[in-house]
C-alpha cells in the first residue's frame, strides 16, 4: 500500500508556519507532546504513547551459549519491528532504509552505551549466558519513532525481570517465577534519545516533530543522552550542515528534556510496582479506559485570541467587495438556467453582459458544451450580443472567434439539471452536422 | 463494555473492547478477555499490486504479529483461519481490485487467543466501515481429562486439556462459520461444544452491539 503523498499546499502552509514560529498542533519549538508510559501483564511489556505515536516494547531472556570473543557476557539482541499498523507505507518483511536506520540507532544507543551491565548476565562462563531479546513494536506512526521506540525500550529493560538461577556444580537450574522472585537487570544509566528537526537548511529547529513536520524537515539530528548530562550517541541525518553553536545548544535541550522524561519514566515504574505489590492486576486490559468516551473525541486545543478583532477588522477592510449575490434559481433566457451563488452566467446569451467570470452551475447542456470550446482560446471580455457576432479578444493572434448559435428553446428544455456531457456533446455533434 | 458471566454453564472471563485507537489506519479496535489481548488494524480500500490483484474482488490480506521474533507457521495457520472467515462475511465485490488489509498485533496471550484475534478482527472491520453482510464472533473451548467442557480457557487451562476448540460463528443466522480444532475428541462432544458456542455468543453480542 503506498502511503497518500504530501500536497505541495500542505508543504508550503507546514514551513510557512514553522518560519513565523507556529506548529500544527500549537506547541512550542521546544514542546515535546503529552507522552503516556503504561505497562503490560507480564514484566518487560511497556507501552509508550507519544501524542498519537504509539510503540510496544517486549523484553524476553534465553539462555545461549556466549560469543566465542566474549565467553563472560551475556547477549543483548535489539529489533525495531515497523509494523504494517502503523503506517500504510511499513511492509511487512520489508527491510526499508527506515527500519535499518532505526535499528541502527537503537544498538548504538543502547547497545555501545553499555547502559546495561553484561557481565551480570553470565550463568556459567563460555557456556551458558543469558541472551537478552528487546522486541520494539511501532504501532501507529505519527512522527519522532525514534524517541518512542528508545523511551520504551529502556523502560522495559528497566522493568524486566529475569528468572533466578541456581548453580550446584556442573548443575544449572533455573527457577520459574513461582519457585523464585525473579531479578531484576542491572542497568548502570537509561540513555534516551531527542530528536530535532531541521527546516530551511538548518535555519528553524523543532523538537520531536510530528508526522506531517517530518515529512517537510530538512534533516534530523538525534541525540541520545542520559541524565547525567553524558551523550550516548548522536547523529546527523539529511545532509544539512549544522554549526558548532547550533549542536551545542540542541544537546543543552536535549539534556533538559531527558531529565523530564527520565523522570516520568521512574514514576511510572514506581507507580507499576506499587500496583503489583497491593496485587491488583495490571496490564493492557486495565489500562483501557472505562465508561468513558475515547472515540471520534477531540481534546480542546487553545486557539490564540490576542488581537483577533482587530486583525479580523483588518481583514475585512482589505477585502475584496462581495460578489454581488443572484438570486437562484436564475432564468436569464428560456432554456437556461443558473443555480448556486456566483455571478452571472454569461456564457452563449443572446443578451450581452458585463462579466465574464464562470458560473457555478448551469442547467443546460451546451452552456457546457460551449464553454469547452471557448476554453480552447483566450477568454477575456465582452460577449457579443446577438448571434453571430463575433468577439474580439485582444492579445490572441488566433484567428476569428465564431460563437455557435444557441439550441433552439424547445430541445434546451429538454436538458434538465442532470446535465450530462454526453447530451451536450450529442447536441453539438448534432449542429455540427448541421 | 465489561462483563462477568456469572452462569455455571457458560463462562466467559470478563471481555472488553476500544475502538478507534490509532490514528493511522482506517479502523483499528483493542480486544481483550480476561488477561489475553489482542490489538487489530484495517486498513481499506486501498491501492492493491497487481499481482495480487483480483478482477471483480478485493483482495484481503490478514498479517498476525506475534510478540517476540518472526512471524512463523503458528502465525500463518491463525492467518488462514481469520482471513477465510473475515473473506465470507465481508463484501468484497463491493471493492474490486483493491486490497484490505488487516493486522493483529498480539499483546498478551493467556489463552484463546484465535477467538480473541476473530473477536478483535471483527471489531477492527466495524471500525473500518467496511461492508460487511454480517458480523462474527470466536469462541473457543478446551475439553479436559474429566470431558467437562470448559468455555475461554485461559493457557493453564488449555495445556491441561485434551482437546481445543475455536468456532467462528455469524451473527446473523448463529451458524459456524470457521472451526479450528486441536486434540481428540468425540462428534458427540464436538456437538455439544457447538451448542455451548450459541449460548456464550448471544451473551458476546448482547454486549458488543
Amino acid at each position: 500500500m503506498k502511503d497518500t503523498p504530501l500536497s505541495n499546499c500542505e508543504r508550503d502552509f507546514l514551513l510557512k508556519a514553522i518560519e513565523e514560529k507556529k506548529r500544527l498542533d500549537g506547541r512550542q519549538t521546544y514542546d515535546y507532546r503529552k507522552m503516556k508510559i503504561t505497562f503490560g501483564t507480564d514484566y518487560g511489556c511497556c507501552f509508550v504513547d507519544l501524542g498519537k505515536t504509539r510503540v510496544m516494547a517486549q523484553v524476553s531472556c534465553e539462555l545461549v551459549a556466549p560469543k566465542e570473543s566474549r565467553p563472560n557476557e551475556g547477549i543483548m539482541f535489539f529489533n525495531i519491528e515497523l509494523s504494517p499498523m502503523a503506517s500504510p507505507a511499513f511492509e511487512q518483511g520489508r527491510q526499508s532504509e527506515l527500519s535499518v536506520k532505526l535499528n541502527r540507532q537503537l544498538e548504538r544507543c543502547l547497545r555501545n552505551s553499555k547502559c546495561i551491565d553484561t557481565e551480570s548476565l553470565c550463568v556459567v562462563s563460555g557456556e551458558k549466558v543469558w541472551q537478552i531479546r528487546v522486541d520494539v513494536h511501532l504501532l501507529n506512526h505519527d512522527g519522532n519513532l525514534m524517541d518512542a521506540a528508545s523511551i520504551a525500550a529502556i523502560t522495559a529493560l528497566c522493568h524486566f525481570r529475569r528468572p533466578d538461577v541456581g548453580i550446584q556444580g556442573d548443575e544449572v537450574t533455573v527457577y520459574s517465577p513461582e519457585e523464585r522472585d525473579p531479578i531484576p537487570l542491572s542497568i548502570y544509566h537509561m540513555p534516551i534519545s531527542v530528536s530535532f528537526s531541521f527546516f530551511q537548511q538548518g535555519t528553524y529547529l523543532l523538537v520531536d516533530p510530528c508526522e506531517r513536520e517530518e515529512r517537510v524537515m530538512d534533516g534530523l539530528l538525534m541525540i541520545a543522552m542520559n541524565k547525567h548530562r553524558e551523550i550516548c550517541s548522536i547523529q546527523s541525518s539529511g545532509g544539512i550542515m549544522l554549526l558548532k553553536e547550533q549542536v551545542m545548544r540542541c544537546s543543552k535541550i536535549a539534556s533538559v528534556k531527558v531529565s523530564e522524561i527520565t523522570e516520568l519514566l521512574n514514576k511510572a515504574l514506581v507507580n507499576d510496582k506499587k500496583a503489583r505489590k497491593e496485587g491488583g492486576r495490571c496490564g493492557f486490559a486495565e489500562s483501557l479506559p472505562q465508561e468513558r468516551i475515547t472515540a471520534l473525541k477531540m481534546e480542546e486545543t487553545s486557539v490564540e485570541m490576542t488581537d483577533a478583532t482587530e486583525r479580523a477588522k483588518d481583514i475585512v477592510q482589505k477585502a475584496d467587495a462581495r460578489p454581488q449575490k443572484v438570486p437562484s434559481p436564475v432564468v436569464p433566457v428560456p432554456g437556461v438556467g443558473q443555480v448556486g451563488q456566483g455571478l452571472q452566467n454569461t456564457w452563449g446569451l443572446e443578451e450581452d453582459e458585463d462579466d465574464e467570470e464562470e458560473a457555478e452551475e448551469c442547467d443546460s447542456g451546451e452552456e457546457q458544451e460551449e464553454a469547452v470550446t471557448k476554453m480552447e482560446e483566450e477568454r477575456h471580455e465582452k460577449e457579443a450580443s446577438g448571434e453571430g457576432d463575433v468577439v474580439e479578444i485582444s492579445d490572441s493572434e488566433e484567428e476569428d472567434v465564431v460563437i455557435l448559435h444557441p439550441a433552439m428553446p424547445d430541445k434546451a428544455l429538454k436538458n434538465t439539471a442532470t446535465s450530462s456531457r454526453q447530451k451536450g456533446a450529442a447536441a453539438s455533434k448534432k449542429r455540427q452536422k448541421k | 463494555m465489561m462483563e462477568v458471566c456469572g452462569s455455571s454453564s457458560v463462562t466467559l472471563r470478563e471481555f472488553g473492547c476500544e475502538q478507534s485507537l490509532l490514528s493511522r489506519p482506517d479502523g483499528s479496535a483493542s480486544f481483550s478477555q480476561g488477561d489475553t489481548s489482542v490489538l487489530a488494524a484495517a486498513y481499506g480500500p486501498a491501492e492493491v499490486k497487481v499481482s495480487k490483484e483480483i478482477y471483480d474482488r478485493a483482495t484481503l490480506e490478514v498479517l498476525i504479529q506475534p510478540k517476540v521474533g518472526l512471524p512463523s507457521v503458528r502465525e500463518r495457520s491463525q492467518e488462514q483461519c481469520v482471513r477465510e472467515t473475515c473473506e465470507a462475511s465481508l463484501l468484497l465485490s463491493l471493492h474490486p481490485r483493491s486490497s484490505l488489509t488487516l493486522i493483529l498485533q498480539l499483546i498478551h496471550n493467556d489463552g484463546s487467543i484465535l477467538s480473541c484475534f476473530l473477536n478483535a478482527a471483527c471489531m477492527a472491520l466495524m471500525d473500518a466501515g467496511l461492508p460487511m453482510s454480517c458480523l462474527f464472533c470466536g469462541v473457543t473451548c478446551a475439553i479436559n481429562a474429566d470431558g467437562q467442557i470448559i468455555t475461554d480457557p485461559t493457557a493453564v487451562q488449555e495445556k491441561e486439556s485434551r482437546a481445543v476448540m475455536t468456532f467462528a460463528i455469524d451473527s446473523t443466522k448463529r451458524r459456524v462459520m470457521m472451526s479450528s480444532t486441536k486434540g481428540s475428541f468425540s462428534v458427540h462432544e464436538l456437538q455439544q461444544c457447538i451448542a455451548f458456542y450459541r449460548d456464550s455468543v448471544s451473551r458476546r453480542y448482547s454486549k458488543t452491539l
